[in-house]
């Protein structure tokens, strides 16, 4: 809307059918209500959670081997912090999956767009990577290790792959299926190539690609976990093996919740893009 | 909506704004074309046999002119607008626009088809902006653009998404965009055929007013008898001959009269009737 002013505004609105007009003013209305009620709403079942545990560690319904408390996990924390290890770790896992992903994000990109684009292509590849796909993440690890050492190189490969595949199915799948009449009046408009897929195709698949990119996040995170839980000196991953073999429940645990946290804190901010992206590419 | 057209093609009908609008007028000649469908084709969700769909279309388009394509739902006149516009090619025949035969999509013409068919997600105006001719200047084109969207009346809504308007308010996008490439030749594929009754006159009589504005050759898709009336300076019936396959001209009508037309006339009923008749459609006179 050029003109802002009220008047223009009503006039606007007058001019609407009555349903979409009642969609532009419902989402007037300020949101911090439901805002407020989504945080505290979802924050009480991890208060729960936390309270039911401090509680059965306080009435010592299980050995301390079992389950330390709360608070001894946040002493495992801090400790491994003053240590300088705790950065340490987080930095290095992050760093793996920011890496991995974005490898495994932009090919699965490419080759999603690639064989959405052209039949051809899709039939090339098509088969082959399904079956790649098929193959457990766990599987390629021996290999890895041994083409590519116990290095960066062999974990950051397992994510890629990891990341690769919601990327490629998301976005082939989605390309696929873009309005066929868009892609006929981009065309009658003298668009083709290259111009079409960025003004047509590209904007029309781009909430697709961004919910791709969320689950290959998640799944980044999963296959660092299986990189490091057999092969490394540092890391997350390192710090639960290294735990299990010492019996440190406490930093396991401690491991976990970072591990979630982390995950959620990733996959939040790609949501907030996701839900951005909704909005200005429908 | 300001409607004192002229029916003159020289004369406009508005104030001349800084720009005018000028549109080149091109010559449409369909040489004995013909559409076959491969078997493995589908059309209307029901696969079909090498099917034929239209064939001898011979038909010449003076410049300027507004031809209605006239016939019964599946009889092939959309086949014909895309092959105009490039978007298909023939089977048999050639299409020439201005003496040269057209392939591929064609930068003379422009296309609104039956749906608006906009971005969601750009604003009335980016969309207007999509049919420009590559090669126009940003100034000009946003010039350009703001003229367009005028024509159209849509200047307040110039920010908005299509989503935020009415079907008629975007099927006028889709016409001002089809504008904006300033064609030689005009292709409408049924424009206002999902419009409501009343907003379809009213988009007809604002094709007419830039048709008077910016004259251009006009090839108009519809199944309305009455719109065809009331758009189109001759009118052709499509239609099948009984135990051949493949429809092609029944008949090429004149229609009498200047623009715009009573929609009552007399004589137009009666050339109505005789549209009708020809569509298979029985007069019930008693």
């Amino acid at each position: 809307m050029t003109d802002r002013t009220a008047p223009a505004r009503a006039r606007v609105l007058a001019a609407m059918p009555l349903t979409r007009r009642r969609a532009v003013e419902t989402r007037r209305r300020p949101l911090i209500p439901r805002r407020l009620v989504r945080i505290v709403g979802g924050a009480a079942l991890p208060f729960a959670i936390l309270a039911a545990w401090q509680l059965t560690t306080s009435l010592r319904l299980f050995t301390i081997a079992q389950l330390p408390s709360p608070w001894m996990v946040l002493g495992a924390g801090v400790e491994l912090i003053q240590r300088g290890l705790l950065g340490q770790y987080v930095a290095i896992s992050s760093q793996r999956v920011l890496v991995g992903f974005a490898v495994g994000a932009s090919l699965g990109l490419a080759l999603g767009a690639t064989t959405g684009l052209a039949r051809a292509w899709d039939v090339f590849f098509g088969s082959t990577l399904g079956a790649i796909r098929a193959v457990p993440s766990l599987a390629w690890v021996p290999l890895l290790i041994l083409w590519l050492k116990i290095g960066e190189e062999s974990k950051i490969t397992l994510i890629a792959i990891g990341a690769f595949f919601p990327v490629y199915t998301t976005v082939s799948a989605a390309l696929r299926h873009v309005d066929r009449q868009l892609v006929e009046a981009g065309r009658a408009f003298g668009l083709h190539g290259a111009r079409l897929f960025t003004t047509v195709q590209l904007p029309a698949v781009l909430p697709s690609v961004i919910s791709g990119l969320r689950l290959a996040l998640a799944q980044s995170w999963l296959f660092l976990v299986a990189a490091e839980l057999i092969a490394s000196s540092t890391g997350l991953g390192f710090l639960l093996v290294d735990s299990q073999n010492n019996g440190r429940v406490d930093r396991i645990l401690l491991a976990i919740i970072l591990l979630a946290v982390l995950g959620k804190t990733t996959d939040a901010l790609l949501g907030v893009f996701e839900k951005w992206a909704i909005r200005r590419w429908t | 909506m300001p409607l004192a057209i002229v029916p003159d093609d020289s004369s406009r009908s508005r104030p001349p704004t800084q720009a005018p609008l000028t549109n080149t007028k091109y010559e449409v000649e369909f040489v004995a074309v013909g559409r076959a469908f491969a078997s493995e084709r589908r059309r209307h969700g029901a696969p079909v046999s090498g099917h034929l769909v239209v064939r001898d279309i011979s038909l010449s388009i003076a410049p300027g002119e507004v031809v209605a394509i006239l016939g019964a739902s599946g009889c092939g006149k959309s086949t014909l607008l895309r092959i105009a516009a490039g978007l298909d090619s023939p089977s048999a025949g050639v299409v020439r626009i201005d003496g040269s035969p057209v392939a591929g999509v064609d930068a003379r013409c422009a296309v609104a088809f039956q749906e608006p068919r906009l971005l969601p997600w750009r604003t009335l105006a980016g969309n207007v902006g999509l049919g420009l001719p590559r090669e126009s200047r940003r100034q000009d084109a946003a010039l350009r653009v703001a003229e367009l969207l005028d024509l159209v009346e849509l200047t307040a809504f110039a920010n908005h998404r299509p989503r935020e308007v009415s079907g008629g308010m975007a099927q006028r996008t889709s016409l001002a965009r089809a504008l904006a490439r300033n064609p030689g030749v005009l292709l409408l594929d049924e424009p206002f055929g999902s419009l409501d009754a009343l907003t379809r006159l009213k988009m007809q009589d604002l094709l007419l007013d830039v048709h008077a504005a910016a004259p251009t050759t006009v090839l108009l898709v519809t199944h309305d008898v009455d719109e065809a009336l009331q758009l189109a300076d001759r009118v052709v019936l499509l239609g099948t001959e009984p135990g051949r396959e493949g429809a092609t001209i029944r008949e090429v009508l004149g229609v009498p009269g200047q623009r715009p037309r009573d929609r009552g006339s007399a004589e137009l009923a009666e050339l109505r009737a005789t549209l009708l008749a020809g569509l298979g459609i029985d007069r019930h006179t008693h």
